[in-house]
């Protein structure tokens, strides 16, 4: 199949409308939303259904021709960049919610439905906890690409704890169930590899999601602190306590200075960090917990300790949390978004060993971070209108990744590698680790189509299985599909 | 039978490497030997016996690295000197880390804190060319590179030996409560688990066991207000009589104890099912964490045990069910696997292990 039967095929899949050849449609697509990566596809494809998406991968295998999925391109890694010369499979017209079975807390969507829809859907007395930030409009297709988190994954967990069952187009045009509406199916947890596969796997057209009632009590709190440190050894006093907030968030003084600017809570600008903590679950045990942990605020210093009085307040605080990237922009005329982890207990020294980076370099980090998970988001500042100093920013983001790694955390919470973080996986993964990695997308995507150029750090080819599968007597005996 | 007993990573990439051609069977106290399917004669056992260390406790970060060798019992009594655990409680009669991942084994803990797949933060494997492989890390939020850790969870020792594995811990909870509601109704017993799984009641386990046409849901809270929350509890259900018992360790290990038997067939099925399930097993003991839906049916000893699991299992199809006490009995301990499945599954299988060195025939399809 040449290039202009590839077009013609997709055109009868998916109807002229819905595929895009000109430049300008194209550019739309250029970026996912790291925009510091700009590449226009060959082609985009809007498929309505999932056999329509079955049939546009089909279509490419016969072709030899890359692709890539995305959702909403929300995601903070390049991880939907498209591929030059390869086709941009869209999923966001794949909008159905397919079943709602709260019985069984299983809700069934396609993977263009975005994730606070997912909550819609089950309200009011059921949710689904993921939550990453771009809640509003990425996709659930997205999330399961990218195991996507969020402010109360501490408590709850990621979306591969939420994903029961999946139905994926393999990039040979297959489609094949993984999992189910049920739990444990016999065999290899394939769930567990797609789910965080950046879509390098293959694309998720059915997805079946766990859902769980809306706790019945919320309590939330912003302490004030004079330093992240300090604001730090009360996080670790509260877990420590065995107490599992379902958040637990902090921002530094740069972060409160540019969100207060853009949220007006009140905040004190000038402290050195705020904590917000939320807990949530049984009243009585939410309310003993609250206590104990406004408690721990205090004998760690915070003489400034906000309880939110209702739900607007609650909004607030996290309205002001969430502001947290794109207030940013009100210190700063550009910043990137780096996505690190490192062990909870190492927080205080990472902290100090990446504002001695920054002055290194003579620019201005602003930390945020899910304090619970070890997750950190230091916003690097820079002015790329100054020369230099947009490559000196990235140099700098990518030190602070080395300072994770060396305190035995990893390059990546949550923003996946996509494109972006490529070149630090082998100081995360040795040779052998990768390798073994490369078995798994081989044994999906032989051919290398899905996704090309993401996750791994240096293209690699599949080649034939080495040495011969030994079939297992009872196998040759024609009972193996009986075992 | 050869065993061979590596005390390293290193001694056992060096053993795969020796044993080219051999057919690999990884082992460790062997409490879970008779699951999957049945080893060849030949197999060479790669015990773990030597795998014994745990490598680190952060108490701090809730984390622990752990060789696949130590006995579960021993590593949760050495975290519960710092009030942690992990939260896994399978019955137990000895069992290795090591096993417990490569069953994905589970007790009553599962219904709050999930299963292997959702502890196992980071994992060693060695694979059959002698490779050693690493995916995850030590932290419990990690995305970066593919999930072996969940690919091997369950994989029964058909894709390589696990070595090691990073865990994530929790704290051992303030104090524990148990609701008990018993009927011999097994539609009000369905009744009364709705009930619950709909309310937010972050219980640490939700059980149903059914035996000789007598019903008990049992609900497990924990933290410092255990006991008023499962009375809360008790007055959101129905038709069934209800008790709060504050000592209740002792409802639980024998919930434990009842998940293995003479032959034990575990099912997959969703809550609305419990009804089905209590109707097709027969004179076995059920046992169900019945707001996910995995039931245990456990059989009693005695005559044609072969053919009172293969009717329980008959009358449960199309559910997928899976005999792991007793799989010698019956022809086939795994369920019959979608095609399009199975067949992603061989060419993960094929990948990892090429030469089929690891327990070939023994698992899913013949895999």
């Amino acid at each position: 199949m040449d290039g202009r039967e590839l077009v013609e095929r997709l055109r009868r899949v998916v109807g002229d409308r819905w595929l895009l050849l000109d430049e300008h449609d194209l550019r739309t697509y250029e970026s996912d939303g790291l925009l510091q990566y700009q590449q226009v596809p060959r082609l985009a494809v809007l498929p309505g259904t999932a056999d329509e998406v079955r049939e546009c991968v089909a279509a490419c295998a016969q072709a030899d021709v890359p692709w890539v999925a995305r959702g909403a391109g929300s995601g903070l890694s390049g991880g939907a960049l498209p591929v030059k010369d390869g086709v941009l499979i869209v999923l966001s017209r794949l909008t159905r919610i397919l079943e709602v079975d709260l019985d069984n807390g299983r809700v069934c969507v396609e993977p263009g439905v975005t994730n606070a829809a997912v909550s819609t859907a089950v309200a009011p007395d059921f949710f689904y906890p993921p939550d990453p930030s771009s809640q509003i409009v990425c996709t659930i297709g997205g999330n399961v690409a990218e195991n996507s988190g969020g402010a109360h994954c501490f408590k709850y967990g990621f979306t591969t704890n939420y994903v029961t069952g999946l139905e994926v187009v393999l990039p040979d045009g297959e489609l094949v169930t993984i999992g189910g509406k049920e739990l444990d199916t016999p065999g290899y947890d394939l769930l567990g590899a797609f789910v965080g596969s950046e879509g390098t796997l293959g694309v998720a057209t059915k997805i079946w999601l766990r859902v769980v009632p809306v706790p019945e009590a919320t309590r939330t709190l912003v302490a004030f602190f004079d330093s992240t440190r300090q604001a730090g050894e009360a996080v670790s006093a509260i877990v420590q306590a065995g107490i599992v907030p379902g958040a637990i968030e902090m921002m530094d003084a740069t972060t409160i200075k540019a969100t207060e600017a853009m949220a007006h809570a009140g905040y004190p600008v000038g402290r050195g960090a705020a904590l917000l903590v939320e807990l949530d679950g049984a009243e009585a045990e939410c309310d003993a917990q609250f206590t104990e942990v406004t408690r721990i605020c205090a004998d760690q210093g915070s003489d400034d300790v906000r309880v939110s009085r209702d739900e607007a307040e609650r909004a607030l605080f996290w309205k002001t949390r969430k502001a947290a990237f794109p207030a940013m922009g009100r210190i700063s005329p550009n910043y990137f978004v780096q996505d690190g982890v490192v062990p909870r207990t190492t927080l205080p020294d990472v902290l100090v060993r990446i504002d001695e980076l920054a002055a290194e370099y003579g620019l201005t980090v602003a930390n945020v971070f899910h304090a619970g998970d070890g997750n950190l988001h230091p916003l690097v500042c820079f002015d790329a209108a100054v020369e230099g100093q947009a490559a000196r920013a990235e140099e700098l983001a990518g030190r602070i990744l080395d300072v994770c790694l060396e305190a035995g955390g990893s390059i990546t919470g949550e923003h996946g590698v996509g494109v972006d973080k490529r070149k630090h996986m082998a100081k995360m993964f040795a040779e052998d680790d990768l390798a073994a990695f490369q078995r798994l997308r081989c044994a999906f995507d032989p051919d290398g189509r899905a996704n090309p150029g993401k996750v791994m750090p240096t293209p690699r080819l599949c080649g034939e299985v080495p040495g011969v599968y030994r079939q297992h007597p009872l196998e040759a005996a024609g009972l193996a599909e009986r075992f | 039978m050869t065993t061979i007993s590596p005390g390293s990573d290193e001694e056992a990439a060096a053993a795969l490497k020796e044993l080219q051609g051999a057919t690999v069977r990884p082992s460790g106290n062997g409490s879970r030997a008779e699951w999957g399917g049945k080893d060849s004669d030949k197999a060479v056992t790669v015990h773990t016996g030597g795998l014994n260390r745990i490598v680190a406790h952060n108490p701090g970060d809730f984390t622990a690295i752990v060789q696949a060798g130590v006995p579960l019992a021993d590593l949760q009594r050495h975290l519960a000197r710092e009030g942690q655990w992990l939260a896994l409680d399978p019955p137990d009669r000895g069992g290795t880390v090591g096993g417990l991942v490569a069953t994905a084994d589970s007790g009553p803990a599962r219904h709050r804190y999930g299963g292997v797949r959702d502890l196992v933060i980071g994992i060693t494997v060695v694979l059959s060319d002698g490779s050693v492989a690493r995916s995850g890390g030590t932290v419990i939020k990690n995305v970066a590179g593919y999930d072996l850790g969940k690919l091997f969870a369950g994989s029964y020792g058909t894709l390589g030996l696990v070595t090691q594995v990073a865990l994530r811990l929790h704290p051992l909870p303030a104090g524990t409560a148990t609701l008990v509601a018993s009927t011999a109704d097994p539609a009000a017993l369905s009744r009364a688990v709705l009930a619950m799984s709909r309310h937010p009641l972050e219980a640490m386990s939700l059980d149903v066991s059914w035996r000789e046409d007598a019903g008990r849901l049992l609900v497990r809270f924990g933290g410092v207000t255990a006991a008023e929350r499962a009375g809360h509890a008790a007055k959101l259900l129905q038709d069934v009589d209800t008790d709060v018992v504050l000592d209740d360790e002792s409802i639980w290990a024998a919930q434990r104890a009842a998940q293995r038997g003479a032959a034990v067939v575990k099912v997959s099925a969703l809550p609305t099912d419990l009804s089905a399930v209590i109707a097709a097993a027969g004179d076995a003991t059920v046992i169900s964490r019945a707001a996910l839906g995995v039931s245990w049916l456990s059989f009693p000893p005695g005559d044609n045990l072969a053919e009172r699991v293969e009717a329980a299992r008959k009358a449960l199809e199309p559910r997928k069910t899976a005999v792991l006490d007793g799989a010698r009995l019956v022809d086939a301990p795994w369920p019959v696997a979608d095609p399009g499945t199975l067949a992603l599954m061989r060419r993960v299988k094929a990948r990892f292990d090429p030469t089929g060195t690891f327990r070939p025939g023994t698992y899913v399809g013949g895999i």
